[in-house]
């Protein structure tokens, strides 16, 4: 078997990953912010809520997650569950998963703004809403872009924890064919497919941070 | 009529009592000076004027809008010196755009500021800073302009610059209350001086009657200035 067919038969398996990375980051990324508001919020049960989730989702393993996720309705509520879940279990379970981590980031982020700003957008009249996405937010945004690609840069390499729930990523079928075929291969070629998506990510964030470096 | 009126206010942080019943008024086109030691109340008096405090008791009687320069300038990094100064009248006030930037503009000119629209907030100095949140405060038009020690966290050569402004304002009636440690300034700009101490006020009038004044402290205070 030649390499070529190798990254023909792989490369159904990529696009998988891909849409995983992309679908999280679109979800957990929002959701992250809502849950900081939430671990933020004044509202003490609210705070709590939070706070528990985020303990949870980052003391327990992903693995872990993606199959409650996926075994979840069925054994608690009987439900019969489809393959076609599959992929929106995995869906659910990353974005819940890494919205945690985000929320932690975006929090330490929003908490590190001097309040001067705040003081500053209340006197020249801001609206709260204004004041949070015009002035606040987009020095956030800033200030956590670090931490975040490191985020990012994990989640590339737990796009291949989807394997658990059989759903056919890139490494799940690098698996496959590394048994039936008897061959290291496929498990080269999936590594190079995870170092290359990395370093992509790694030049996007570090284009996106440069172009903020415009102020200080 | 006054454009600012306080009445019998208090204030206190977790027991401590800053202000001790304050009572002033400041008219139209008038300049007041605050003075006192460290400590005395003067940032939360006028914190609580501006709202960024809520006082426990007493009353604020404002006619028309006010402003707030800020020691530290608080300017936004990330928008340039012309967006700083255009964005709230633009989207708070939703004013005109043509207007808005033919006013900032001559903001600018008059800060001595032309050749910095475009610039950001890190590439000027300190001075250069205050005078752009100087032009921010005044591009809402307000009708009082509070400062709260406008100088004391720039170095020495460049407190002239800020001093001048300032100066050039109250020259063109804008009214004023300005927190300081400068007494010559104080002396020749104010109005009216407001000693406090302690929470209270303990000496007001002219520049003639308060540096003049008989109060012990005052004398304390100004021989603490002079050593
Ligand atoms: N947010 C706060 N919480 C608790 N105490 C405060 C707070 N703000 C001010 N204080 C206290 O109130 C008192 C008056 O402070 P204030 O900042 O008004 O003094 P000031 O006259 O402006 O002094 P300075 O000349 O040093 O600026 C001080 O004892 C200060 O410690
Ligand atoms: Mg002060």
């Amino acid at each position: 078997m030649d390499i070529l067919s190798i990254v023909t038969q792989l490369g159904s398996g990529m696009l998988v990953s891909i849409e995983i990375f992309v679908c999280t980051l679109v979800f957990s990324l929002p959701l992250g912010l809502v849950i900081s508001f939430a671990r933020m919020s004044k509202i003490k049960p609210l705070q709590w809520l939070a706070k528990v989730y985020i303990s949870v989702m980052r003391g327990t393993p992903l693995m872990l997650q993606l199959m409650v996720v996926y075994f979840g309705p069925y054994y608690l509520f009987g439900v019969r569950i489809s393959t076609a879940y599959r992929m929106i279990a995995v869906m659910i379970g990353f974005a819940i998963n890494y919205a945690a981590y985000f929320a932690e980031i975006y929090r330490g982020g929003i908490e590190s703004m001097p309040v001067g700003q705040y003081e500053a957008a209340k006197l020249l009249g801001y609206s709260r809403v204004q004041t949070f996405f015009h002035i606040i937010f987009p020095q956030v945004v800033k200030r956590i872009l670090p931490s975040v690609t490191n985020e990012v840069i994990t989640l590339v390499k737990d796009t291949s924890l989807a394997f658990v729930l059989a759903v056919a990523e890139m490494f799940t079928i690098a698996k496959q064919m590394a048994a039936s075929q008897t061959t290291m291969v496929p498990f080269v070629a999936a590594a190079v497919f995870y170092y290359v998506f990395n370093l992509i990510v790694a030049v996007g964030m570090e284009k996106l941070e440069s172009k903020l470096n415009y102020y200080r | 009529m006054s454009l600012l009126e306080v009445k019998n206010l208090k204030k206190s942080f977790d027991g401590l009592e800053v202000l001790k019943d304050i009572s002033l008024t400041v008219e139209q086109g008038e300049v007041l000076a605050i003075i006192g030691p460290s400590g005395s109340g003067k940032s939360t008096l006028l914190r609580c004027c501006t709202n960024l405090e809520t006082a426990e008791a007493g009353e604020i009687h404002y006619d028309g809008e006010f402003g707030l320069v800020f020691q530290n300038f608080n300017l936004f990094p990330h928008f340039s010196v012309l967006k700083n100064i255009t964005d709230a009248p633009l989207r708070v006030q939703k004013r005109k755009k043509d207007e808005v930037f033919t006013e900032a503009r001559e903001l600018l000119r008059k800060m001595g500021l032309s050749d910095k629209a475009d610039a950001y907030p890190y590439q000027l100095s300190g001075g250069q800073q205050q005078r752009v949140s100087i032009a921010r405060a005044l591009a809402m038009n307000p009708q009082v302009l509070f400062f709260d020690e406008p100088t004391s966290a720039l170095d020495p050569e460049l407190t002239g610059e800020i001093l001048k402004v300032i100066k050039d304002l109250a020259a063109e009636h804008m009214t004023m209350v300005i927190v300081t440690h400068e007494m010559n300034f104080a002396k020749n700009v104010a109005d009216h001086i407001i000693f406090m101490d302690k929470g209270v006020i303990a000496e007001q009038g002219t520049p003639e009657q308060v540096f003049g004044s008989e109060n012990e402290r005052m004398r304390e205070f100004l021989g603490r200035l002079s050593n």
